[in-house]
């Protein structure tokens, strides 16, 4: 087991290193000069030389790249163009929106999409289960900042139970937090559990035609344990695969929520920074956001093997 | 003259398909005398794991269904049960084995698990209880180092100790009946004689009886008290199993057993497989439907299906022809 | 007496009761519900591609013309969507949108499909260059695509080709990562040895029997890429860093809307919901081209119909 997580872990260095030169050679190959964007419109050429003196921008790239490298192993993310601050001081606030609103939509669409998934299953070829696939089919297909509208124009606007925008620290109290995070919330997780949904029933549906639910039937076993104890764990890897997709879309999901519901989150840090240029913030973010889902992945790996054994050696 | 345990009377179970409907086993009546052997012999598709299935009423439904017929156990008839009272039997008075030991168990599943699971459904016994008693099965089974076994996953035994698990699975709350449905098919030949052994050994000792499905006539053989022979969904013979062998009665029965190497037979002899081909259930031929292959057909055979007719106490055979049918032609 | 025979040779005269089951597992009633769910998305497919192609000629105004004494109004039968905060017709942009999404969509899927397949095809003879062209892969698609797309696009501009260059890089490297995945399993295959055995050049195998064999799980691959595209595309341009703005797409005519919500509903209710049509059209078709290209989910699928 640990020889496999090591394994696993060792796995995942090269594709970190491989985001960090691709995120580090798309703004360095990119064009626009920082030292303009830093200086502003009426820079003189003495003072751009200066200023790409002063941040090294003028040094040989492998030696730029490495130095940057350098600075991520010791949690330096850089400074910004637009605030010259540090960007690991500018993330710190930033974090709990987001983490707040990927905790409450990964517990929420996972809950949704494994119910509704064997539900969907359980009562394969009913009523019930066309319903519930006609609406997963319609959730992968919605986009969320269209949902997000509706639901706004419906909830906030006409009925007037959520504020349209306002978000509300935990600092504020957690019911008014998560109330002001109730709408952002609900539409990123019935999105993202729509697909788990869908994937959940087929799983479900494949393993239970395996021979060994028929040793289980044969057993004597009843349909609910039939369905519980001896299905769904063997059909729970494609549905851990499923949720590691969904935590990745979730990324660009709260860009765009984000951005509609004015949290001043990190999707919103993102917007901004592409707005102003900031690059070394782009580059931090995306930095961020490529290891965080690398770890997430990690974990997925930990997990398949905790749910079958054959994985574990 | 023991009492029966299991009498199956005009089983039918259909299938329903895009092609129309297939009797997958059509109007076979056989009985089971307590502690008796019984093989049900076929080629692949004959009805054979059906008819085993129907048994434990674990046909797939839609698109499988039970259309007539009765299968009496113990004097009750099994498709009067209801569900619940129907599950209360499978594992604990009808045990049943299946073909794939590789994919029979369930791979996230400990063997104590699912050693102790009947044991804890039927039996109401406690956890402990229940995984004391699955190291005694595990012991009973012949495989060594029980404790450690428990606790591994099917993945890490061989395919022949995985057949043991399902035995003592299937025999963990004592059932009257065993069915092996094609238990030793896949596995090793010098397997397969230890894997029957055992179930001949285990259901003796517990005076079950044992159903064999298979198609192989050498654990007929060696195993078998009685012989159904079953082919495109109907029986068409049924003997004990030395007089079968002597003097088989069908012309299905002879190519069954003239395809067969024998280690008795001179060397020069060659095998004689069956002309032609298995037909398609969904579109028999008229009359008796091996009536294509058969080389004793006469007109008739085109136009009649012959019943199920008794032509001695012990031996029931449904062919016209029969009484000009040998076994070296 | 005889000795118990090796099973393997005993008369495999017709295939297991299992995989003749499998043939059996069709209702009919059931696929004809099918065959008009997929019909009806052709249908609107079909409708997409039309407004793609005559959509400015059908406009019935010109689509950029502001006119600011008629501007939020609702839908009436001179607008038919209402008309936007600069007073131009919703309707006519919305159809004029159409175009944007069918080119973003399909270049993105032609690109990344003809790449990434002839790349996948490639590397996976040479050992070398597999082991570095996957490396770059992963890494390209440890980023969420939209993400990815917005720092490229906020790098180079907003412009539709850069729109389709930013979205066509992780769509290619998905692509890449399947099918090689697919070609990896497959030259392992018995009738890919035996090619190899009697001579056949690689190039010819790759084309004559492996390539066949991958078909339906490229075509199901690309009308997800499609159906991805075509949401991403309006994503990035509601977030104002796709095209420009003057150019009419659903992405940013939703995102108008969006800052009058309170009495500009119908701006961005009708893009969104030609948007959604379109992507669950688009989705759709490959549901049923999967049925009914892929005999092995075939079989599943039916079974689970029942």
């Amino acid at each position: 087991m640990w020889r496999y997580i090591a394994q696993r872990f060792l796995v995942s260095i090269p594709v970190i290193l491989m985001v960090g030169i691709i995120t580090f050679t798309l703004v360095y190959v990119g064009p626009g000069d920082p030292a303009a964007i830093i200086a502003g419109d009426e820079a003189t050429p003495e003072i751009l030389e200066a200023i790409r003196e002063d941040l090294g921008f003028n040094r040989p790239f492998p030696v730029q790249m490495g130095d940057w490298f350098w600075n991520l192993l010791q949690g330096d993310l850089g400074t910004s163009y637009f605030s010259r601050r540090e960007i690991t001081e500018l993330i710190t606030p930033r974090l709990q929106p987001t983490l707040s609103l990927g905790i409450q939509v990964v517990v929420l669409s996972t809950l949704i999409g494994i119910s509704t998934g064997m539900l969907a299953a359980w009562k394969a070829g009913s009523r019930l289960d066309r319903n519930l696939m006609v609406l997963a089919v319609l959730g992968f297909a919605t986009p969320g900042f269209w949902l997000a509208f509706l639901v706004i124009w419906v909830f906030a606007v006409n009925l007037g139970w959520f504020p349209v925008l306002g978000y509300k620290p935990i600092q504020d109290g957690l019911i008014q937090h998560l109330h002001s995070m109730f709408l952002p919330v609900m539409i990123n997780s019935i999105l993202a559990s729509a697909f788990i949904s869908r994937i959940t029933r087929s799983a479900m549906l494949e393993v239970l035609r395996e021979d060994y639910i028929r040793t289980a039937r044969a057993k004597g076993a009843s349909e609910l344990s039939v369905f519980i104890r001896h299905a769904f764990r063997p059909s729970a890897i494609p549905v851990a695969t499923v949720i590691g997709a969904s935590i990745a879309g979730l990324a660009t999901g709260f860009v765009l929520t984000e951005t509609i519901f004015a949290i001043p989150g990190l999707g919103r840090m993102l917007i901004d920074a592409i707005v102003r240029r900031d690059y070394p913030i782009i580059q931090a973010l995306l930095m961020v956001v490529a290891t965080v889902l690398i770890a997430v992945n990690l974990l997925i790996d930990i997990l398949y093997a905790y749910i079958d054994p054959r994985i574990r050696y | 003259m023991t009492e029966t345990l299991l009498k199956v009377e005009h089983l039918q179970t259909e299938f329903r398909t895009e092609g129309g409907v297939v009797k997958a086993v059509d109007d076979v009546t056989f009985e089971i005398k307590q502690g008796e052997t019984f093989a049900l012999v076929g080629e692949s598709g004959c009805g054979k794991s059906v008819t085993a299935l129907s048994i434990m009423r674990l046909i797939p439904n839609p698109p499988g269904e039970i259309t007539g017929g009765s299968i009496e156990f113990d004097g009750e008839n099994l498709l009067d049960l209801s569900d619940s009272d129907m599950r209360d039997l499978r594992g604990s008075k009808i045990g049943m084995i299946f073909q794939e030991p590789m994919s029979s168990l369930n791979p996230v599943l400990t063997i104590e698990s699912q050693l102790a699971e009947p044991l804890k459904i039927h039996m109401n016994l406690s956890s402990k209880a229940a995984n004391d008693r699955a190291q005694e099965l595990i012991d009973m089974v012949g495989i060594p180092d029980s404790k450690t076994r428990l606790r591994q996953y099917p993945h890490e035994l061989s395919g022949g100790q995985r057949q043991r698990i399902m035995i003592a699975m299937a025999m963990s709350c004592t059932p009257r009946l065993l069915i092996a449905d094609e238990a030793t098919t896949a596995l090793d030949v010098t397997i397969q004689a230890q894997i029957l052994d055992l179930m001949q050994d285990v259901t003796e000792q517990s005076g079950a009886s044992l159903l064999i499905i298979t198609h192989n006539l050498g654990i007929v053989a060696r195993y078998a008290d009685r012989v159904a022979v079953m082919y495109a969904g109907k029986l068409r013979e049924v003997s004990d199993a030395p007089s079968m062998y002597a003097n088989p009665l069908h012309p299905y029965t002879v190519g069954l057993l003239r395809s067969v190497p024998r280690l008795d037979s001179d060397k020069g002899t060659p095998l004689a497989p069956i002309a032609g081909e298995i037909p398609d259930l969904t579109n028999l031929p008229d009359g008796c439907a091996f009536n294509p292959r058969c080389k004793w057909a006469v007109d008739r055979c085109s136009n009649e299906s012959p019943e199920l007719s008794e032509i001695s106490p012990t031996t029931q055979v449904a062919c016209f022809e029969h009484s000009s049918v040998t076994l070296h032609a | 007496m005889t000795s118990i025979s090796d099973p393997q040779t005993e008369w495999e005269l017709a295939p297991p009761m299992s995989v003749r089951l499998r043939g059996m597992l069709r209702s009919t009633a059931k696929a004809s519900k099918r065959d008009m769910v997929l019909a009806v998305s052709i249908i609107i497919l079909l409708l997409g591609f039309f407004l793609a192609l005559f959509g400015p000629t059908l406009a019935r105004t010109d689509y950029e013309r502001t006119d600011p004494i008629n501007r939020m109004q609702g839908p009436s039968l001179d607008h038919w969507f209402g008309t936007d905060n600069w007073g131009r017709d919703v309707f006519d942009r919305t159809i004029v949108g159409t175009r944007l999404s069918f080119l973003v969509g399909f270049s993105v899927t032609i690109i990344s499909t003809v790449i990434g397949v002839t790349v996948a095809l490639i590397i996976s003879y040479f050992r070398i260059l597999d082991a570095i062209m996957m490396r770059f892969v992963d890494g390209f698609l440890a980023f969420p695509t939209i993400l990815l797309a917005l720092a490229l696009i906020s790098l180079i501009g907003p412009s539709i080709g850069n729109v389709i260059i930013a979205l066509s890089i992780t769509a290619t490297a998905s692509k890449i990562r399947l099918v090689r995945g697919a070609v990896l399993s497959l030259r392992e295959s018995t009738y890919v040895e035996a090619a190899r055995a009697v001579g056949v050049p690689v190039p010819r195998i790759l084309l004559f029997h492996v390539l066949p064999n991958i078909v339906s799980i490229i075509i199901v691959q690309a009308t997800f890429t499609l159906a991805s595209a075509i949401l991403a595309e309006a994503s990035l341009s509601f977030l104002g860093a796709g095209v420009p703005e003057y150019v009419p797409s659903w992405g940013n005519i939703i995102a108008t809307g969006q800052g009058y919500i309170q009495v500009g509903f119908h701006i961005s209710f009708f893009p969104g919901l030609f948007l959604t049509v379109t992507v669950l059209a688009v989705v759709l078709i490959g549901d049923s081209i999967r049925d009914h290209l892929d005999p092995k989910l075939r079989g599943r699928l039916k079974t689970t119909a029942q």
